[in-house]
């Protein structure tokens, strides 16, 4: 019994937050690893990216809301998302005509592209400060729990609560759907595949007459709709506030370089690395052992290794590790 | 040398961006269904020759015609579109995608059905067929190369240019290359080649240009030059 309520315990507050953490950190580090493989730098705007889909998002769930349009039981920002991934697809295309064409065209070398997207970052932060504020937004509606803690404890005996949010699942349920997709279009399509080969080799592409310019307009738009779908799951399971957003580029960027950039299936497996590690670091086992342990062991202290203040040098510190042990992350991908 | 070549590289000099010029005053041409090979020491400017007539290079004097047509002036992709296919000595295959989608991407300027010049492709490199569904990367030395030339030949070219097709791959595989080689320009399909086995080049080739410093030196019919005492002397060894 007190194994079992361990197990509930575990579960509760941290495999099932780490599935659902992971989940919007695979697409986010999804974005960022397809913006490293075709167009060759790493995007450091992606964090505002996705802060200003959201952003798009909440404004139309409000507007929806004014309206009296709901989609109850679900949230209605499910129903905003795709006005949202729109409005995000124009940004990215529009700030990639007017940014980053030019350095792609005079051949800059990737930092300098980098440092491009770190002033793209700062305009994004300050359009989106002043269009939504800088405030926390609380936008989730719809029910709040697929599964009651108390129902749970009603339903089994044991003494701890398993709490599954509507918000978790509909994380997991749409990462799986986007990135079914996804991998269906970069492995099946033909325009999927000559983004895989420009990605591969550049100069072969050209050489068979793929058109460079459009596949860096497909790619922004794949990663506007990820950028998207990754903020707006991210916002309804906690909230939206657009330094929340700046500071997810460090999860996310640690996720793609542990799965080696470039590589998808990589920064779906470094996101989840990186979700358990941070969860699993600053959980406090207290609960967990004195089930565990007997009576006379228990811990009295709250066993948490590290502060959920420091959750970011998790992500830092695994970052950290893989440039140094494996540059190319865990699965090859081109080193940067 | 026959009045109209198929393809032609007239009287070209240039060099890479604005640095100094490689070739000088360099004539490179094939005819129709025939192959053409360049011949020389290193650095002679074999594969810049090569990359002129594929316009990836500055050209400051000279014209390159395909079929009487002067397309100088178009982009690598736009000679693609004439006809001509490249496969250059390096990276010349997508190393993540299998042999099959290699192929499939050679075909991508073609709207039609690409089946047909797929199973061409197989019938003349068997092994392909067999690892069809393996990533490109995979394979031995050989066989990347036959993905190269089979992935060029994927845009049903009139012409193919090869640099160096058997660099790094095993001598019982080149001859198996040079074979396939003949096949293909059998089929009616120029080839422009640069090798670095000269002699077993030139037993091949119905036309032989021995570049040095960016100059013709030779020029005459594979045989020719290999029965050129000074030719043997200077650049077959002996």
């Amino acid at each position: 019994m007190d194994l079992l309520n361990a197990l509930v315990a575990l579960s509760n507050y941290v495999i099932v937050p780490a599935i659902a953490y992971g989940s919007q950190l695979a697409l986010g580090a999804l974005g960022i690893t397809l913006i490293a493989g075709v167009l060759r730098f790493s995007n450091f705007a992606h964090g505002e990216t996705m802060a200003f889909g959201t952003m798009i998002v909440i404004l139309v769930t409000w507007w929806f809301k004014s309206l009296g349009i709901s989609i109850y039981p679900l949230p209605t920002a499910l129903l905003a998302l795709p006005f949202g991934i729109i409005g995000c697809i124009a940004m990215v295309l529009l700030t990639d005509k007017f940014v980053y064409k030019f350095y792609r065209k005079a051949k800059s070398s990737p930092v300098v592209l980098v440092m491009a997207s770190l002033g793209v970052t700062f305009i994004m932060n300050g359009i989106i400060r002043f269009i939504i504020g800088p405030g926390d937004q609380r936008f989730a509606d719809g029910v709040r729990f697929l599964l009651k803690p108390k129902d749970f404890k009603i339903m089994t005996g044991l003494n701890e609560g398993l709490a599954i949010k509507l918000t978790q699942c509909i994380t997991l349920v749409t990462a799986i759907i986007i990135v079914t997709a996804l991998f269906w279009f970069l492995n099946k399509t033909r325009t999927g595949k000559s983004m895989r080969a420009f990605s591969d080799n550049e100069d072969l592409a050209l050489l068979s007459g793929i058109n460079p310019e459009r596949v860096v307009a497909i790619t922004w738009v794949f990663v506007a709709i990820l950028a998207t779908v990754a903020g707006t799951l991210y916002g309804i399971d906690k909230t939206f506030k657009p330094f929340t957003y700046f500071q997810l580029l460090l999860p996310m960027f640690a996720a793609a370089v542990v799965g080696g950039l470039g590589n998808p299936v990589g920064a779906i497996v470094g996101a989840f690395v990186v979700s358990f590690s941070e969860i699993s670091l600053t959980y406090a086992y207290k609960k967990f052992l004195t089930y565990l342990l007997p009576s006379d062991l228990a811990p009295s202290s709250l066993v948490q290794l590290i502060s959920t203040d420091y959750k970011f040098a998790v992500s830092f510190i695994i970052l950290v590790l893989v440039l140094l042990f494996r540059p190319t992350g865990l699965f090859k991908g081109p080193s940067t | 040398m026959t009045e109209n070549p198929f393809l032609i590289g007239d009287s070209m000099s240039g060099g890479y961006g604005k640095g100094a010029d490689i070739l000088h005053n360099c004539t490179v041409a094939v005819n129709k269904g025939e192959i053409a090979v360049i011949v020389g020491p290193n650095g002679a400017g074999k594969s810049t020759a090569m990359k002129a007539i594929f316009g990836m290079l500055n050209m400051r004097q000279g014209a390159v015609r395909i079929d009487g047509e002067d397309i100088t002036d178009l982009s690598p992709q736009d000679r693609v579109a004439k006809g001509m296919a490249f496969v250059p000595q390096n990276q010349n295959i997508f190393t993540s995608l299998s042999v099959e989608e290699n192929l499939e991407m050679g075909a991508f300027l073609r709207k039609d059905d690409i089946k047909g010049t797929m199973d061409q492709v197989f019938t003349l490199f068997p092994i392909l067929k067999e690892k069809r569904k393996q990533a490109a990367g995979e394979l031995s030395g050989g066989q990347r190369q036959q993905v190269a030339v089979g992935r060029a030949l994927m845009t049903q070219p009139k012409v193919l240019m090869l640099d160096e097709p058997t660099a790094g791959v095993a001598p019982i595989v080149m001859d198996e290359l040079f074979d396939r080689i003949i096949e293909v320009a059998r089929s009616g399909i120029s080839i422009l080649m640069v090798e670095q086995n000269a002699r077993q080049a030139l037993t091949i080739a119905d036309k032989g240009y021995v570049l040095v410093q960016g100059e013709n030196r030779f020029t005459d019919t594979g045989a020719s030059l290999l029965a050129d005492p000074e030719v043997r002397k200077s650049f077959l060894g002996g």
